[in-house]
């Protein structure tokens, strides 16, 4: 993974996700979003870490995530307008997307309900002798549902090979960490025997050695590991907050996360000419994806119901 | 024939779809050891693997079984009390469930939810005395309650090779009923198909679980009055069998449910709600259940007192006898 690559994906998913805000505000996304802006380099370097065949979680703010982990962003729009063609064929939407073709197994919409999804498909592919690793993302405000907590003990105990990725923003909605989290919160993984390293989450070369190695570890066998990813939501906890305006955290504490950028950071690891051909090749991406989006089928009414059951012969 | 007990038919169920299956395994608190008896002998022929004791976090092994379902493989959770689905209810209801219709059909969440022991135990008082089948049933969760041993095999064996998440109730009530089986007959009980437990004219009872027991009593001692009770046990809560239900009401024109839910908005409440809109009755049916919003106290009389009963059974099928004329 070169620096062009990580510079490529923490480009794309912005340049998405400001695409999708304009989307929200036109009508064409319905519902909103929950922007990633600002904490790109998180996806961006624990997905570079991955094999295509190990599997991720994600999180209600989790567009960064399955771009990273290489879905299609054309498909991606499209869920998020609702339509047919879309990742899930219209029926997750901006909290929900899954392939699970790419071993994402969902985007969760439930706060802390995912570490234990991805413990057990991890344990599960284990115990079929695969060595594939299973990542789960979520927030600081995780760290306080009791359901993430059993899962540590879990993944522990049974020396799962899965990686857990939190993703400290500093705020769960308007509440900030300091007001919401007794300790710390590597300790909260450290007292279950998992090795916990804060990171510096805005930087996607050190989000990427740290997942290395933590991947390494998961598939010689050694358990899980707790990457705490200090990071920055530049951006409203969902759109609703660009009419709300909920006043929770300074102006200047925003600009000083401004002066971190990650786009910013990786980007100044490139020559000029070659980040301006990265930026042309993500618009032009983009451009196409969002033209193929827009112009596919929404679903049929008929169909509402449609996938409820996997056995539906039963059902009558 | 040898005789086999319902708590034995389960287990047997499960050691044979383990031996059957490589996916399927099973998970839950004290299984290594069996303390309900459910998972006896499996740790030894299956290992630890197959046989995961887990700590007391019902919650994350309960996604941790999706999870393990969304990677391929077939686990089976035992729950020590049903009042533990209460605490899983979004691992279940929000999570398993949901999957499929939410990713487009790209996944299935193939988990099997038993509760050997729901319903009264007898002595263990409110928080371990509900039975919450008329909830799964509600949210859409395909949910099960055997009454028969045979059966007690045969639909755990179905709810284990269903692809969907499927909540077993075994109630504790019915957990000791033995009955002669050549266990060479014992086979898969599809999901969904009602049965008649014992065939009559006059009147239907519907009933579930142990409440056939009070069923097939009380159409005994009806029987020497000359009034022919049918029972029939829908065996799935979800989905209904609504057109076996049907045939037998055609025959009948009379419908008592026996259901041990609370009233309001319980499995009884449903089979009285499809019988308004879909039954040409000679009497208003009649629904006996425990009382709304009950909580089963502990004293042996008060918790009998709350649960539906023989008593109100025989009233009930008397009321409808009675009412509407033109029998
Ligand atoms: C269990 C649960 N509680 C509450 C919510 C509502 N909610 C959605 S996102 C959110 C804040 C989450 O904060 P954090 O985990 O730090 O993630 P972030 O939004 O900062 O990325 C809340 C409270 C929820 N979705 N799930
Ligand atoms: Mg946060």
């Amino acid at each position: 993974m070169t620096s062009v690559d990580l510079y490529r994906t923490v480009r794309l998913i912005r340049r998405f996700e400001e695409r999708a805000i304009e989307f929200v505000r036109s009508g064409e996304i319905v519902g909103g979003i929950h922007p990633y802006i600002g904490e790109e380099a998180v996806a961006a370097g624990v997905c570079a870490a991955l094999r295509p065949d190990d599997l991720i979680t994600s999180t209600h703010r989790g567009h960064g995530h399955v771009l990273a982990k290489g879905v299609n962003p054309a498909r991606m729009f499209a869920e998020l307008m609702g339509r047919e063609s879309g990742l899930n064929k219209g029926r997750g939407g901006s909290m929900h997307a899954a392939d699970f073709g790419l071993g994402i197994l969902g985007a969760n919409a439930i706060v802390g309900a995912a570490g234990s999804i991805a413990t057990g498909a991890a344990w599960a592919h284990r115990r079929r002798g695969r060595d594939v690793v299973a990542v789960s993302f979520f927030g600081d405000g995780a760290m306080n549902e009791g359901m993430l907590l059993e899962a540590f003990n879990l993944a522990a105990l049974w020396r799962v090979p899965v990686l857990f990725v939190c993703e400290n923003n500093g705020y769960a909605t308007t509440m900030p960490v300091a007001g919401a989290v007794a300790g710390s919160i590597t300790g909260r993984a450290k007292a279950f025997g998992i090795p916990a390293f804060t990171i510096d989450g805005q930087d996607p070369e050190k989000v990427l050695a740290a997942t290395t190695a933590a991947a390494e570890r998961a598939r010689a066998g050694k358990g899980p590991t707790f990457l705490e990813c200090l990071t920055h939501r530049l951006d409203a906890h969902h759109t609703f907050e660009h009419r709300a305006r909920l006043s929770y955290r300074s102006a200047e504490e925003l600009s000083a996360g401004w002066s971190r950028d990650p786009v910013e950071i990786q980007g100044a690891r490139l020559a000029a000419a070659d980040r301006a051909a990265v930026d042309a090749e993500v618009e032009a991406l983009l451009d196409a994806a969002a033209g193929i989006a827009l112009g596919s089928a929404h679903p049929d009414p008929a169909a509402a119901l449609e996938y409820l059951y996997a056995s539906p012969e039963v059902m009558r | 024939m040898p005789k086999l007990s319902y708590l034995k038919a389960l287990n047997r169920a499960l050691g044979d779809e383990m031996a059957a299956d490589p996916d399927v395994f099973v998970l839950g608190e004290d299984i290594r050891v069996a303390a309900s008896n459910l998972t006896a002998g499996l740790f030894d022929r299956f290992g630890a693997d197959r046989v995961l004791d887990t700590p007391l976090s019902e919650q994350a092994f309960t996604n941790f079984a999706t999870g393990a379902a969304l990677a391929g493989l077939r686990p089976v959770i035992e729950f020590q009390i049903p009042s533990l689905l209460f605490l899983v209810f979004e691992q279940i209801a929000n999570q398993a469930h949901k999957f499929s219709l939410m990713t487009g059909g790209q996944c299935k969440v193939p988990v099997t939810y038993v509760v050997p022991g729901s319903g009264s135990r007898t002595g263990w008082a409110g928080q371990h005395s509900d039975h919450p089948y008329s909830l799964f049933a509600h949210v859409g969760v395909k949910t099960v309650v055997p009454a028969t041993p045979a059966d007690a095999y045969g639909l755990l064996l179905s709810a284990i090779r269903d692809d969907d998440p499927v909540v077993v109730f075994a109630p504790s009530g019915a957990l000791g009923v033995r009955e002669d089986v050549d266990f060479s007959t014992l086979a898969p009980v599809p999901l969904g198909v009602g049965r008649i437990a014992r065939s009559g004219s006059d009147v239907t009872v519907v009933a579930l679980g142990h409440l056939i027991q009070d069923a097939l009593a009380v159409a005994d001692e009806l029987a020497g009055e000359g009034v022919s009770v049918e029972v029939f046990d829908p065996r799935t809560v979800y989905p209904l069998d609504v057109e076996g239900l049907a045939a037998s009401v055609a025959r009948t024109r009379r419908l008592v449910v026996i259901d041990d839910s609370n009233r309001s908005s319980g499995f009884g409440a449903e089979v009285l709600a499809v019988a308004a809109e879909r039954f040409d009755l000679a009497a208003p049916p009649r629904r006996v259940t425990r009382p709304d919003g009950a909580v089963l106290p502990f004293a042996l009389a008060l918790d009998r007192a709350v649960q539906p009963g023989r008593d109100q059974l025989l009233a009930a099928v008397r009321g409808v006898l009675t009412s509407g004329g033109d029998r």
